[in-house]
């Protein structure tokens, strides 16, 4: 941005706290998400769930529901249309290792709630109705669906987990101070408030164009060429809003197959919608049992780290995440051994969620670090600081920027730290026991290949496309404003297009990289634009056809050159063109490479314990984030609070529990799966950190979606052993672990 | 319900008034007011996220209070006033709570958003929300995945006594509430 061709007092838009540019769309009840696009003659589908966890079908009996006047079909492995027989057809972009999940392919039974039917019928009553009449018979075998019961069945994941360093059981015997705990963290499902749904508008010429609860248009598209054997040009996902994911719209989920088999069986349009209790039937965060080992000296620096984790997986897919990297790469160590192993049982794939593996293994981290500040005497904030890396020692490289100590140093004061006695129970709010705890947080900062479009219109607007999504991060606001910076324009004149499989290319929305991966894709494409005006300039303008771009600004809507103004709307007028268009591919910038990239932060946390009654209550949290430059704080802020509210719910609320006897998901609605409600969160502070990083990418920014949940639960068990003195290591902490 | 469902019930005819306009509706004995909105009437901004009274996304205001459509059954509605999300505004004109979700980021994905502000307009009807702490309490029927809580209090803190003051000058207007 050349800012000296803007106008005085010329603020750039990145950087500030615009609203959301679909925000009136969405407090007026116009965004349409994936199972709200009507059509005459839509059919709806009704799942029919299987109620044993492991076996066979032995016989579907669809007679009564297709009795009832209204019902079209009743779609089963037996009638469904052909799907492909490969297991590499069914992967997609966030596929684990194994054999993918195929709905409604044979009469196995794998898991508790998978589909083995689709009813579908005139409307969605119906259907429902016509499925509670179908008979499935069933031949049982025997399940297990227990991690605890089977952990001695974990066979090694496999995953890249960082190679052994230095001589870990040496260092850890001969300590001064050891710390040798296990903790545990339980399953749990995302639960965006939008059920997943699908509906597959049936094309007159047999192309199907869907709307798709996803984070990914294109890797949805991908699955069903390749399933169904349909070309690509014949398959239009589409995603303009998507009410919240988590994660769970990484990977295509079985509404959408059984879906499109529908359309195909009747070629009739279709719409498919999963019930509450069916968004407990696909991928979860997996239970954990983690075991931490640290040694230290006497003063506090770490010796040894050792961290050994099993998680839960299917039968049919290894289902990996990085839940034991952090724990050799946040602090400085040189003697770490980290091991991860998975054990199969009759349930689905687990699925990456919010932070996924971070949130889960920095719970063991965390709290463990905290048991060693009180072994040693060492204050937690500045134990932590003692060991701060600014090498990534599973890597060994550098960090492009790590202002962690900026985020314990400024947390602590906007918490006020310093007031804190650090003996257990040694601070009280009436009948209340105060705790005070804290924990750290880090995340990667990756960047991914990714595309994107501008076109600039002879009216001066400027439309950009990217086919990622938004699931509510604000996407279409921050790549607003990023293209509005590069293309020197306001936002108002910039309108961003996303959630269609047919735009330029993007990964997956997750990891927190959209903004790192599209959003440099975008600045690109406007910058891009920028030289395609100037080139429309020197045709147009013969004095300026020998102009260096050295020698023009580009602001305010404006191309500046030698003292004249040409207007954007004004330049593509004067071209031959309707429009000025560029597309450009983006990809992750060699220095990088060099580089280790990581968000971090820190969280602080105030909790309130009735003694008597063990009820917790998190009154208030601080968290100090570093993710280089913010695009937008009031989004970004949002990102981190509501990463907070879900770290509150991980140590708090959330767990879904098994009934291990039906082999089934028991407490499968939102009455009985706890997340918390307005009253249940206090005083949440998030502070954003300077933190400088022209290594990670031209922007600077490294993303906000996930760093906001790491070390929140952490922090919160810790202040729950402050104020207790009680060590509760099986999340979540319920009173009756207080008591 | 069984195989006699291929008898015909008797469809109910209702009257009610929706979003200002007075509706005839033939509706099933059995449908939610819900349904009927999102699958009948395509007004799909009150949103089903549970199905079951759990969630509260599917917030509507039946004379001036707020009801979850979910769990009412559309041929209760006959001779009711009902406001939904796409109700609220006057013309391009948002209501004040509208803007003051927009204004404090109140939401990510949107989706429990019309119910949250549906509650917070019947919550202002209620006149019982003086404290930050009532807020949050009489808003806790409403769940929000993202975890929007902190800035929905902000919206309905700052919202919540121009929309109590819009609620008594329509009610002094004379309509029935």
């Amino acid at each position: 941005m050349n800012a000296k061709i803007n106008p005085p007092g010329y603020v750039s838009p990145v950087g500030q706290p615009l609203d959301r540019v679909d925000g009136h769309l969405k407090v007026t009840g116009q965004a349409r998400y994936a199972g709200e696009y009507p059509q005459a003659g839509l059919l709806f589908g009704s799942v029919v769930s299987s109620n044993i966890a492991c076996g066979r079908v032995l016989r579907i009996d669809a007679s009564r529901a297709l009795q009832v006047k209204g019902v079209v079909a009743v779609i089963d492995h037996t009638n469904r249309p052909h799907v492909a027989s490969y297991d590499k057809d069914y992967e997609d972009a966030d596929s684990a290792e194994g054999s993918p999940f195929r709905p409604l392919y044979n009469d196995r039974v794998l898991y508790s709630g998978q589909p083995l039917a689709l009813v579908v019928a005139d409307t969605l009553e119906l259907a429902r109705h016509a499925g509670s009449l179908v008979r499935i018979e069933y031949e049982t075998d025997a399940h297990q669906t227990d991690l605890m019961a089977a952990q001695g069945n974990a066979h090694t994941a496999p995953a890249e987990t960082p190679k052994p360093r230095g001589d870990f059981e040496t260092a850890f015997t001969q300590a001064a101070i050891t710390v040798d705990a296990c903790y545990s963290t339980p399953n749990e499902h995302h639960n965006p408030m939008e059920p997943h749904a699908s509906t597959v508008m049936y094309q007159d010429d047999g192309s199907l164009e869907i709307h798709d609860k996803t984070q990914g248009t294109q890797n949805c598209q991908d699955y069903l060429h390749k399933v169904f054997g349909l070309e690509k040009d014949k398959i239009r996902v589409l995603a303009a809003f998507v009410g919240g994911a988590f994660g769970s719209g990484l990977r295509p989920q079985y509404q959408l197959p059984l879906a499109v088999m529908a359309a195909l069986h009747l070629k009739r349009s279709v719409r498919v919608t999963l019930t509450r209790q069916q968004m407990f039937t696909f991928g979860y965060r997996p239970h954990t049992l983690q075991r931490l080992r640290l040694g230290a000296t006497a003063d506090g620096r770490l010796l040894a780290v050792g961290h050994d984790v099993i998680g839960q997986t299917s039968r049919f897919e290894d289902f990996t995440e990085h839940v034991v990297e952090w724990s050799g790469m946040l602090y400085q160590c040189d003697n770490v051994q980290l091991t991860y192993k998975l054990a199969p049982l009759d349930v689905y794939t687990p699925l990456d969620m919010r932070a996924p593996g971070a949130t889960s293994g920095m719970v063991g981290l965390e709290c463990a670090l905290d048991e060693l500040a009180y072994a040693t005497g060492v204050d937690p904030v500045k134990l932590r600081a003692i060991n701060f890396a600014d090498r990534n020692g599973n890597e060994d490289k550098p960090y492009s920027s790590k202002e962690l100590l900026a985020c314990y140093e400024q947390g602590a004061d906007r918490f006020g730290w310093s007031q804190r006695n650090s003996e257990p129970r040694s601070m009280r709010q009436g009948r209340q026991l105060v705790g005070w705890g804290m924990a750290g947080g880090v995340w990667e900062a990756m960047q991914m290949k990714a595309s994107a479009k501008a076109r600039i219109d002879a009216s001066g607007k400027l439309t950009v496309s990217s086919a990622t999504t938004d699931i509510g991060t604000g996407t279409y606001t921050v790549m607003t404003q990023i293209a509005a910076e590069a293309a020197g324009m306001t936002p108002q004149d910039v309108t961003f297009v996303l959630g269609d499989s047919s735009l330029p290319t993007a990964p997956l929305q997750g990891g927190s990289f959209t903004v790192s991966s599209v959003g440099t894709a975008v600045q690109q494409a406007c910058r891009a634009l920028r030289a395609k005006l100037l080139d429309a300039v020197r045709m147009a303008h013969p004095e300026f056809a020998v102009v260096d771009m050295e020698e023009v600004g580009f602001g305010d809507g404006c191309l500046h050159i030698r003292g004249q103004r040409f207007s954007y709307a004004d330049i593509v007028r004067a071209s031959s063109h309707e429009t000025l268009e560029v597309q450009v591919d983006a990809e992750p910038d060699e220095k990088r490479e060099g580089y280790s990239t990581a968000t971090h932060s820190a969280v602080f946390v105030e909790v309130l314990v009735d003694e008597d009654l063990g009820t917790v209550r998190v009154n208030r949290v601080v968290s100090a984030v570093a993710a280089g430059r913010v695009v937008n704080p009031k989004t970004a802020r949002s990102q981190i609070l509501g990463g907070v509210v879900w770290g509150i719910s991980q140590a708090m609320h959330e767990e879904t529990q098994n009934d291990q006897h039906l082999g089934r998901f028991m407490n499968h609605s939102l009455a009985e799966y706890h997340i918390p409600v307005n009253a249940d969160i206090g005083d949440i502070d998030v502070m954003f950190v300077e933190e400088n990083d022209d290594i990670v990418n031209e922007l600077g920014s490294k993303g906000v979606g996930e760093i906001g949940i790491v070390g929140v639960a952490s922090a919160i068990a810790n202040a729950v052993y402050h104020a207790t003195g009680k060590r509760v290591r099986d999340f979540p902490i319920t009173l009756d672990k207080v008591l | 319900m069984s195989e006699t469902t291929n008898q015909a019930f008797a469809e109910h005819a209702i009257a009610l008034t929706l979003n200002g306009q007075s509706r005839q509706l033939n509706v099933q004995p059995w449908s939610t007011l819900l349904d009927v909105l999102r699958e009948q009437l395509d007004l799909v901004g009150t949103k089903k996220g549970c199905d079951h009274g759990q969630c509260g996304a599917c917030t509507v205001l039946r004379d001036g209070k707020r009801v979850n459509a979910c769990l009412t059954l559309a041929v209760m509605c006959d001779g009711a006033e009902l406001t939904t999300i796409e109700g609220l505004a006057d013309g391009d004109t948002l209501h004040p709570m509208q803007q003051s979700f927009i204004k404090h980021d109140a939401f990510q994905c949107g989706y429990c958003t019309p119910g949250q502000i549906c509650s917070a307009v019947g919550l202002a009807n209620e006149g019982r929300a003086q404290t930050a702490d009532q807020i949050k309490e009489l808003m806790s029927g409403n769940l929000c995945r993202c975890g929007a809580y902190t800035n929905i209090l902000a919206a309905v803190e700052e919202a919540l006594p121009q929309s109590a003051a819009k609620a008594s000058a329509v009610s002094e207007g004379g309509i029935d509430a």
